[in-house]
């Protein structure tokens, strides 16, 4: 026995929404699928912004799959949608609703924990009816190879499992991805990374303060000048009984600007214009921090190797342009796809082609145009060339562009509504942080109400987390300043003059010289992978329930 | 495969369940009795058996009739396909002795003789760690049953059933430095070790871990005690009096001390945390204990 490996004909990584969809894609097609997921309970290990769309366009929704998700595992249905432009304490809000519901059937706000465990239930059953099933705490940490071939998954907790289709649904520090060599994390520009509040509020609150009734919910989107220059924006959703705040950034506009995550979430939480909601009240559930893949840039156009598949974010499947944000709805679509191409590869009698296969379908059902728009594309080299922001920037600081945004008020309540237009925004400054703040400025009225609201430190964050503590899964291999110093800032639970979070600064003294070294301390990793991609080290998940665990998500 | 494993009901010695009279003295009845947690880990090993080569796991012990209650914790915590509980008023006050023929009797009892009997270290009240060995002496005395290997510490099994044969890894001194690895032939008698753990590396164990696990929490939280547990008395059994119970029972407990609390040898200082003065101090009394 001990020779013979144990075979499954599908192994899916990670049930997550990716994961979920194509087990259950699977299952249906009464493929014997085995589901290993890390967390010690689904959604343990997930964080998400927290909205899931059901695309008018997409083959595969969340609630077809799973019938009775929107009622028994989503947050509240999210009709409302606005942005706001800000400048200090002036305030410009657009409506966004008409961007928002363009093509889409339904929005729901979730919580990664308790979707996620809910998903994972309907796929155990669903994929032990195949002869699989789905179980937690199982870390898969590589491929297993045949003659270079690639035939399996290895695991921290299992030997190694043969499978004729392997669904990587591993997320944004795919392992399988990067065993393949199909992802890196080389690029700081490839990524953004958010971090997110989840905050207490009765329902009854939040109806009363959002004025919405109980079965509805809203978005709120933050731009402008309230983060230091750093290109992003903020959110707030409504979830139940809490609301999700966070900020989301370019990974190299954090590194470059040396900017605290922690504290320009808490810039955002302690503007005046969140006092409506919080009116002086302030209960953290939960920090939580995450990559986000930039699809533009790293969508894997060809996301298959061998019998591996990819799916979701460890594909780059996420979507990103201006305020359109959607990511678990392309995970839940390709995880289907990823499954059908599967199923017809194996009647055709070469289940070899299944990957193949899967590429033409992300491409012929419109994943792909979504996720690497060709409008972007053209428009990709505005952001890597200075003298055209440079003009951009004088004419939008002019008393000109002054006039012209009063002129065009509502077209750029329009603009920002357009899917065209939001294909081509570029990623500069200009676009987050500038022409927000101009809006903000020339358009907006003050707010006028004062926010008292103290979010907790770091150090109340980390100590409020769930951690079940194992070797250390990070290695820091160079530990020069130079090299990884970065992190210090960028570690969404690290920060210059904290010891209490995973990366600190230290000076050593060596042969009379003083030398600035970092270290690390990998017990409050909340393992988003900030600094696999802005240091330099040597980054895995760790073992199957250990680690952080998300009570939230 | 069928394996028995032996339970017994121990007052619930954790913090905040434990009730004690002012002499230090245990009071039962304001304690909750619960199954003897080292007895869970044995019933696990039954279980890992279980999975991985299917069969039937029986939980049985001796005690009142409220040890019904106490199978039916280790069928919803761990596992098991049946209850017996061997109850009558004239096997109690058993010692070690008396219990260990008792429960050999009842073993020969069951319809199928066991591939494997599982029991734990030691009793969480008893702590004497006898019962299980002396309730294999008491099986090898009977002619009716194949006499087996008793296996004691054992912190791992592997059964292959082709060979008919289990392979324990063993502590040798009661210490995690020195295991020794014994094979021995079915059926056999298996002490585990505190340490003992559950492994299963292969998907298919854990997800008919799971099935078994939701099925026997299932089972338990629906179970009828009057009918779904099988109890044998003494007629039932067809024990002598004089070797079980009481009667049955050589050892004498001469008497029993309590062991005094030992006093607290550090000394309790308040310091209000506004005393910028006293704090100062605690923090020169901590330094010492911090790295870099």
């Amino acid at each position: 026995m001990r020779d013979t490996h144990e075979h499954y004909e599908a192994v899916v990584v990670g049930n997550g929404p990716g994961g979920a969809a194509a087990a259950a894609a699977l299952a249906k097609q009464d493929i014997e699928t085995l589901v290993l997921e890390r967390g010690t309970a689904a959604g343990s290990k997930n964080v998400s912004g927290g909205l899931i769309y059901g695309e008018e366009w997409a083959p595969y929704t969340m609630d077809d799959l799973f019938p009775g998700f929107r009622e028994e595992a989503a947050e509240r249905p999210i009709d409302d949608y606005y942005i706001h432009n800000i400048a200090g304490e002036s305030v410009k809000t657009f409506d966004l609703h008409k961007i928002h519901h363009q093509g889409t059937e339904w929005c729901d706000a979730v919580l990664r924990r308790t979707m996620d465990s809910w998903l994972a239930d309907r796929v155990h059953e669903m994929t032990r009816e195949t002869g699989g099933g789905m179980l937690t705490d199982v870390r898969v940490n590589g491929l297993l190879r045949e003659g270079g071939k690639i035939v399996g998954v290895t695991c921290d907790e299992l030997d190694p499992i043969t499978a004729d289709v392997i669904i990587a649904a591993d997320g944004v520090n795919s392992e399988l991805a990067r065993d393949a060599g199909l992802m890196d994390w080389e690029e700081p520009d490839d990524w953004f990374q958010g971090v997110k509040a989840v905050v207490d509020m009765d329902p009854e609150r939040i109806n009363q303060r959002f004025d919405i009734d109980p079965t509805t919910g809203s978005a709120h989107l933050f731009s402008g000048d309230l983060f230091d220059g750093v290109r992003g924006g903020g959110f707030l959703y409504t979830n139940e009984d809490s609301l999700s705040v966070g900020t989301v950034f370019h990974l190299d506009s954090i590194a470059e600007e040396r900017a605290e995550p922690h504290e320009l979430l808490d810039n955002l939480l302690t503007h005046p214009l969140l006092d409506q909601w919080f009116d002086g009240e302030y209960e953290e559930r939960e920090y939580s921090a995450k990559l986000v893949p930039d699809s533009k840039k790293v969508a894997h156009p060809s996301p298959h190797r061998g019998r591996l598949l990819l799916v979701g974010d460890a594909a780059g499947q996420m979507q990103a342009q201006g305020p359109i944000i959607k990511g678990m709805n392309h995970a839940v679509t390709a995880g289907g796809l990823a499954a059908e191409a599967f199923q017809e590869a194996k009647t055709r009698g070469q289940p070899g082609a299944a990957g193949a296969l899967y590429e033409r379908k992300l491409e012929s059902e419109g994943v792909m145009k979504r996720l690497r728009p060709r409008r972007y594309r053209m428009t990709r080299f505005i952001s890597e060339s200075r003298p055209i922001n440079k003009l951009g920037n004088a004419v939008i600081n002019s008393r000109v562009g002054a006039a012209g945004l009063k002129l065009f008020d509502g077209l750029i309540e329009r603009s920002f509504n357009s899917p065209f237009v939001l294909g081509m925004i570029p990623d500069t400054k200009m676009t987050y942080v500038t022409i927000p703040e101009r809006i903000g400025e020339v358009l907006g009225d003050p707010v006028t109400s004062e926010n008292n609201v103290e979010p907790p430190g770091l150090d109340d964050r980390i100590g409020d987390l769930t951690y079940n503590v194992d070797d250390p899964h990070i290695e820091v291999r160079d530990e020069s300043f130079d090299a990884s110093g970065v992190a210090v800032t960028a570690c969404p639970v690290s920060a210059t003059d904290f010891g209490g979070g995973c990366y600190r600064e230290e000076t050593v003294q060596t042969n009379g010289e003083t030398e600035r070294k970092v270290s690390l301390d990998t017990q409050p990793c909340v393992e988003c992978g900030t600094c696999a991609v802005v240091a330099d080290t040597h980054w895995e998940h760790p073992s199957g329930g250990k680690g952080v665990e998300f009570k939230q998500g | 495969m069928h394996m028995v494993t032996l339970t017994k009901g121990v007052p619930d010695f954790r913090e905040g369940k434990v009730s004690f009279d002012e002499d230090g003295h245990l009071e039962r009845g304001k304690t909750p009795t619960v199954m003897n947690p080292n007895d869970k880990i044995a019933l696990r090993a039954a279980l890992q058996t279980k999975v991985k080569h299917g069969g039937h796991v029986s939980l049985m012990s001796m005690g009142p009739p409220g040890y019904k209650e106490v199978l039916q914790e280790g069928m919803k915590d761990v596992y098991a396909d049946d209850l017996f509980l061997l109850s009558d008023r004239e096997m109690g006050a058993a010692d070690t002795w008396a219990t260990a023929m008792t429960i050999a009797t009842g073993i020969e009892q069951l319809e199928q003789e066991p591939d494997i009997i599982f029991a734990g270290f030691k009793t969480a009240d008893g702590e004497t760690g006898h019962t299980g060995p002396q309730t294999n002496w008491c099986l090898d005395i009977n002619d009716e049953l194949t006499d087996r290997p008793l296996i004691t510490h054992v912190i791992s099994i592997d059964v292959d059933e082709d060979k008919g044969t289990v392979r324990a890894k063993r502590l040798v001194e009661g210490d995690l430095s020195e295991i020794e690895t014994i094979e021995a032939e079915l059926p056999a008698f298996i002490v585990t070790d505190p340490e003992f753990e559950a492994t299963y590396r292969r998907a298919e164990h854990r997800l008919r871990y799971k099935d078994l696990r939701e099925a026997t929490r299932e089972r338990a939280a629906t179970l009828e005690l009057d009918e779904d547990v099988t109890v044998w008395n003494q007629e039932a059994l067809n024990l002598d009096p004089d070797f079980i119970g009481l009667d049955g029972s050589p050892t004498i407990v001469s008497g029993v001390d309590p062991i005094p609390k030992e006093p607290s040898e550090r000394e309790a200082t308040v310091i209000e945390p506004d005393d910028e003065e006293k704090m100062e101090t605690v923090f020169d009394e901590m330094k010492q204990y911090a790295s870099n």
